[in-house]
């Protein structure tokens, strides 16, 4: 087991939740390493067949790991190395499932009660604890309706009241507010937000959503193919891209290229940049940095090229420019700029950005800072 | 003001006609089976119903058909329930062979059942020996016969209509009990059951019908003792070799009470929520 190279100053404390996930399903191999800490909601962001809901699964010990291992709370619970596996009904996990699966013959009370009844507690103190629960996410008065009589937002909160009534050392959500319609997962969003902040164990998420990720999540950790291509917080996650979809996530413009200093080859061009890095580096910037002119400027200084309109969109009150050409990139203009300048798509015209707008940032290694 | 009228409802919607292709041997599919209830009813003695019900048997033979029909359910259900279930949810070597062996019953003609019953619990029978010298228990000819030969018979009916209740449920439910701390055995009680409680009750029903109306593994390995075997089919195939009239009662009885008895249970159970 290597140590966590984890963020400085938490490295010391070890981690609540060590995994490493190593799964195959059919031809897909799942590979990820996983560290939560006590307290810490960590957001699996990925684009759909990422591997997120396989590594989940196998969190809840669903998906047998072929290899690596999953240390919960210090406990070992599953060592494939040494053939020991604990079963889902013997781990101190909870779930939360993407479309709840709250059993539709119980009513919200005895969903909520079941976890609680299968540990132990007598029918009367289980049914006590799912009420306290209920209440606790504002559902006092549904207790005795029955699934199909909630509406999503509901169900989606008895479904997370009766995965934290297991008090569950690791809580899991499956992209929790993905079935809900967008006024009410504004709510939810914000209401789960509150849920696990009080939540003391580690929670994991799955979310191809990045508002859900970023607004409920301390770090992130972005899978695609069955493997973590960047992990960091928030900031760090959306101000250094390091794939094409996390860049697209966060609409950004992102190349990789070769840096000397604050110059960087990127496509033929030199483009100078706010920061000095030396090697193998990524540039990005905001389509919103990017200004269009219809001729060269004279004795412009900064980043500029030749660029053709390959197509136009709107973008919030802005039209979103997609440019072809040596450096392919998005651009926002507003209304009044788009009016001068008329990018109709096969237009030439001249882009530019300003080096202080340029982030650059070394490929080296997948963990922000 | 002017309000927005309502939109009419019409009585047909356009576009929805049921195809002749489709309604013609629909028709004829319904009159083929109907005909003959029609004949059972057109030949019934209306006039001499009343005496012939009375008529010392019928009573006899029609409660001990219900009787063995649902003990026989009974026991395809507790026997047939988790065979369903092992068939549905457990990976294990000639499951399909398994599977192939559950239908046997249904292709094989009952009567040879019967002689089947008889080579296994008979008197000299593999296991019939054994259970008589052991435990005293004798199974040909007696009442736990009738119900031994009409599971045996049903049991495909109950089991078939399960295991596809089974595959047909949701198994993330059970995975939904299991991160909740629930182990296999309490998973199928506590969600498993509850969800497919329509198909086992579809089967049940299935089971029971078929329980009732069985005649040829019955007389084969039951024997044809009026009170202790005589089942209604029985009866019926007795009364069919003296007395036609006699034989359409029984089966006019046998048929009004069955059908009563469904369609009671349909009701129920399609009113549940």
């Amino acid at each position: 087991m290597t140590t966590a190279p984890d963020a400085p100053g938490t490295a010391a404390r070890p981690p609540l939740l060590d995994a490493h996930l190593v799964a195959a399903r059919g031809a897909f191999h799942l590979d990820v390493a996983l560290r939560v800490r006590a307290g810490e909601v960590v957001a699996l962001l990925g684009p759909n067949g990422a591997g997120k809901t396989t590594a989940l699964r196998a969190l809840a010990g669903l998906h047998p790991l072929a290899a690596g291992h999953l240390t919960l709370g210090g406990v070992d619970l599953d060592r494939p190395d040494r053939r020991a596996w604990t079963p889902p009904e013997r781990r101190p996990v909870g779930v939360v499932f993407q479309d709840y699966l709250l059993f539709p013959h119980l009513s919200a009370r005895d969903n909520v009660a079941f976890g609680p009844r299968r540990r132990g507690a007598g029918r009367r103190a289980a049914r006590a604890l799912a009420d306290a629960w209920l209440a606790r996410v504002g559902l006092a008065g549904h207790a005795g309706r029955r699934p199909r009589q909630l509406s999503g937002g509901q169900a989606q909160r008895v479904a997370l009241a009766r995965a934290l009534a297991v008090d569950p050392t690791l809580l899991l959500l499956d992209e929790p507010l993905a079935a809900l319609d967008a006024r009410t997962r504004l709510d939810t969003r914000a209401e789960l937000h509150r849920h696990l902040d009080a939540h003391p164990g580690a929670t994991v998420l799955v979310t191809h959503d990045p508002l859900d990720a970023l607004t409920l999540a301390d770090r992130l950790v972005v899978v695609e193919g069955g493997r973590v291509v960047q992990e960091g917080d928030a900031a760090d996650v959306t101000a250094r891209p390091r794939t094409d979809y996390v860049a697209r996530l966060v609409g950004l413009n992102l190349h990789r290229g070769h840096a000397d200093g604050r110059r960087v080859q990127v496509g033929g061009l030199t483009l100078t940049a706010a920061d000095a890095v030396a090697g193998a580096a990524f540039v990005a910037f905001p389509p919103a940095a990017v200004a269009l002119h219809p001729a060269p400027l004279d004795g412009a200084a900064g980043n500029v090229w030749p660029a053709t309109v390959a197509g136009v969109g709107r973008h919030g009150d802005n039209l979103r420019v997609q440019l072809d050409g040596p450096l392919p990139a998005a651009a926002d203009l507003s209304p009044a700029a788009a009016a001068r300048l008329r990018p109709t798509p096969g237009r030439r015209v001249w882009a530019a950005v300003e080096a202080a707008d340029v982030r650059a940032y070394p490929v080296g290694a997948t963990r922000g800072r | 003001m002017v309000r927005p009228q309502p939109p009419t409802p019409r009585r047909r919607v356009p576009g929805r006609r049921v195809p002749v292709a489709l309604f013609v041997p629909a028709g004829l599919g319904l009159l083929f089976l109907v005909l003959p209830l029609v004949g059972l009813l057109a030949r019934a003695p209306w006039a001499t119903l009343p005496q012939r019900l009375a008529a010392p048997g019928v009573l006899a033979a029609l409660r001990l058909s219900l009787l063995t029909a649902t003990v026989a359910t009974a026991v395809c259900v507790v026997l047939g329930v988790p065979l369903a279930w092992l068939l549905s949810r457990v990976e294990f070597p000639g499951r399909r062979l398994v599977r192939a062996l559950v239908t046997v019953p249904l292709v094989l003609p009952p009567v040879v059942g019967g002689v089947a019953l008889l080579l296994v619990f008979g008197r000299r029978g593999l296991l019939g020996g054994w259970l008589d010298a052991t435990f005293g228990v004798t199974l040909p000819f007696t009442t736990a016969g009738v119900v031994l030969a009409e599971a045996f018979v049903a049991m495909p009916f109950l089991v078939i209509a399960m295991e596809g209740a089974l595959r047909g449920a949701d198994t993330r439910y059970e995975e939904a009990a299991a991160t909740l701390g629930a182990g296999r055995w309490t998973t199928f009680t506590h969600v498993t059951l509850p969800l497919v409680a329509p198909g086992v009750a579809a089967g049940a029903v299935l089971c029971w019908a078929r329980a009732l109306g069985e005649f040829g593994a019955t007389i084969t390995f039951a024997g044809n003792f009026p009170g202790r075997t005589q089942t209604m089919p029985l009866a019926v195939y007795l009364a069919l070799e003296t007395d036609l009239e006699a034989a359409i009662v029984l089966s006019l009885v046998l048929l009004t009470v069955s059908v009563a008895i469904l369609a009671g249970l349909r009701e129920r159970w399609t009113a549940a929520p």
